[in-house]
């Protein structure tokens, strides 16, 4: 595996009294694609402003290739920013945006000439060196940014929310884009968005953070598959949370029934949240069920259905991609592998009740970003 | 409701413009009575032209006005870098603070100069330090605000990611403002300076109590020819001074509108994509 390039250690960020960052442990190895995933205000921009240099935080170390680089200003640091909203200078065309950083070095026009030229193929922007950045579309504005930072050489890029302003189409095609280019030059990329199938599909690492604090560090299908808590199985994917106790390993209460599942080490008897996700729920006839219930609620959502079914008064989310029409009394089964049991947190009874389940529950994830 | 609207516009265009008109006529006319137009002449710029005196009295109000505002547009163009810098309440107690010598009735802010000026003289044992530095000082001093206000919404409204983007490329911070931040503001920074220009080129009250007898300034010195019958060659300097500053006015205007299109298309291109 690689070695790490960059540390955290105890980083504490205050805002007036307000503590955005607290104390954050992070190690980033050299050459891997790392997203720090959150909600608004979680504190991953700060973090990343932090790495890049322009905040300093109010406590706490950050290490660059094992130095500590607490006092380096962002100008002497070989790390370099993709921004929000791009930040293309409007009085540059796109060769001297992206030729900037490399004058400012004192390369020779020569050495700069042939840099900008072979950047600006990999981009795919070749034949756009003279015209005016305001003249581009968002998606070329896009590129001309990331080859504005990636022509320095750095040994790191920071990327703050890229693809936020661009339609969902060009994005799927930018999330590839992303990952060849990182692929390519083989440097360390840190990713902040709060758009989880973006952090799935590129990530090698996944940070999710709330509230300032670190959830889990992992590599996407561990974070899926293995949330750490309600807040992390809620906000990657969808999940059905219960309550439940663990009487014994590999065993699980919850509904007044027992299940097999493959979670061990817990306290005999400790309380748990179980999450079973919507898309893993067999649905059976109800003679057949580990539990049966009534289904409440149905939309189409183009792969499959967003099925709603009853249990007991608690409500369940079922992607299927059978129908089973209002009223229609059904049955679950549940496989052991299908069960993931995580132990109580602050997030717990939080998330994962669908009882309030609406069609624009979805949307609530794509509320922009502020500061 | 649309035609009493626009025969007030003409009405308030006619108060604002006819009194230069006639001053402009004046200055082309043979007689020496202002009342009767006798005849049209270029003879009174040739006048003017030949009048060492009057020219002298131009040339110090241009140096003023020139140095007066290169100086308050460095200091005003700073002191609004920092201001942007500061929080809330520290920003709108220095506002305040700014605009006083804006609001401040000139002869208030001029006789409060003089004071100052005259407490400084004693204080250096001097008999009168009266002249070119404290008329500059004086000018500095009315000229700031508007620096400073012209220049603020420009930094306001510049994406403050810019300044990061260019300390991130490997600019200091000192690099980045003139790299980057100085070509956003730009046009806030003319606006400001050609105002101070032509504020400085016309003050008179302030001017008035500030300046001593070895440095006058054109509108001081035509104050005292006012006592007596004005020579026409006089009116022809001040149709030459209105040209000049319309001229400036609309350059002005053009810079304006010119960046606020480029910035509209830039803004209008970016909500295309959201």
């Amino acid at each position: 595996m690689a070695n790490e390039l960059i540390r955290l250690e105890n980083l504490v960020m205050e805002f007036g009294g307000n503590r955005v960052l607290d104390s954050i442990n992070l190690s980033i190895k050299d050459k891997t694609f790392m997203t720090l995933l959150g909600p608004s205000g979680c504190g991953k921009t700060t973090t990343l402003r932090i790495i890049g240099g322009f905040q300093v935080p109010t406590s706490g170390q950050i290490f660059f290739d094992g130095v500590s680089i607490n006092e380096v200003p962002a100008y002497k640091r070989q790390i370099n920013t993709v921004f929000q909203n791009y930040a293309l200078f409007p009085h540059l065309d796109v060769y001297d945006n992206i030729a900037f950083g490399l004058r400012i070095s004192g390369l020779s026009e020569k050495e700069i000439d042939s840099r900008v030229g072979h950047m600006l193929e990999s981009v795919s922007l070749k034949g756009f060196e003279n015209r005016k950045v305001p003249s581009l579309s968002g998606g070329q504005q896009q590129r001309v940014a990331i080859a504005r930072a990636l022509v320095n050489h750095p040994k790191v890029l920071l990327l703050d929310e890229p693809l936020g302003a661009l339609d969902l189409r060009l994005r799927q095609d930018m999330q590839n884009e992303l990952k060849r280019i990182q692929q390519e030059v083989g440097i360390t990329f840190v990713y902040v968005t709060h758009d989880q199938e973006e952090a799935l599909a590129m990530s090698d690492t996944i940070v999710v953070m709330d509230s300032g604090k670190i959830q889990q560090i992992g590599t996407p299908e561990g974070i899926y598959n293995e949330p750490a808590n309600a807040f992390v199985a809620d906000f990657i994917g969808e999940s059905n949370i219960l309550d439940g106790i663990m009487p014994a390993d590999y065993r699980v209460r919850f509904f007044g029934q027992e299940f097999k599942c493959v979670d061990h080490g817990f306290e005999p008897n400790e309380l748990v949240d179980v999450v079973i996700r919507p898309e893993d729920i067999d649905i059976v006839a109800p003679e057949q069920g580990n539990l049966c219930g009534t289904v409440t609620s149905l939309t189409f959502k183009g792969v499959h259905y967003d099925t709603i079914v009853d249990f007991k008064g608690f409500k369940w989310l079922i992607q299927t991609t059978e129908f089973h029409p209002v009223g229609s009394y059904i049955g679950i089964q549940l496989d052991p592998d299908n069960i993931h049991v995580m132990k109580k947190s602050e997030y717990s009874g939080l998330y994962g009740d669908y009882s309030s389940y609406s069609e624009e529950y979805e949307e609530l994830d794509e509320m922009p970003e502020e500061e | 409701m649309k035609k009493t609207s626009r025969v007030i516009t003409v009405i308030v265009f006619i108060f604002l413009y006819v009194p230069i008109f006639i001053l402009a006529l004046a200055s082309f006319n043979t007689g020496a009575d202002m009342a009767v137009f006798k005849g049209f002449t270029f003879n009174r710029y040739a006048e003017l032209f030949k009048d060492a005196a009057l020219l002298e009295l131009l040339r110090n109000s241009a140096i003023i006005a020139v140095l007066s505002t290169i100086v308050a547009t460095i200091l005003g163009t700073c002191a609004a870098m920092g201001i942007t810098k500061l929080g809330k309440k520290m920003r709108s107690a220095i506002m305040t603070v700014t605009n006083i010598p804006m609001t401040n009735p000139d002869i208030v802010t001029g006789v409060s100069l003089a004071l100052m000026f005259a407490f400084a003289g004693t204080m250096l044992r001097l008999n009168s330090i009266l002249g070119i530095w404290t008329l500059l000082i004086a000018h500095v001093t009315f000229n700031l605000p508007y620096v400073i206000l012209n220049v603020l919404p420009r930094l306001h409204q510049m994406d403050p990611n810019l300044t990061d983007a260019a300390l991130d490329l490997g600019c200091t911070p000192v690099q980045a403002f003139f790299k980057v931040t100085i070509h956003e503001i730009m046009p806030g920074i003319i606006a400001g300076a050609l105002m101070s220009f032509t504020m400085s080129l016309d003050d008179f009250v302030i001017s008035y109590f500030v300046t001593g007898a070895g440095f006058v300034t054109l509108p001081v010195e035509i104050y005292n020819y006012t006592k007596k019958p004005i020579h026409p060659k006089v009116f022809a300097l001040f149709t030459l001074m209105f040209i000049i500053i319309l001229i400036l006015m609309i350059v002005m205007n053009i810079i304006q509108s010119k960046t606020d299109r480029s910035k509209g298309k830039r803004f209008s291109k970016a909500g295309g994509v959201l």
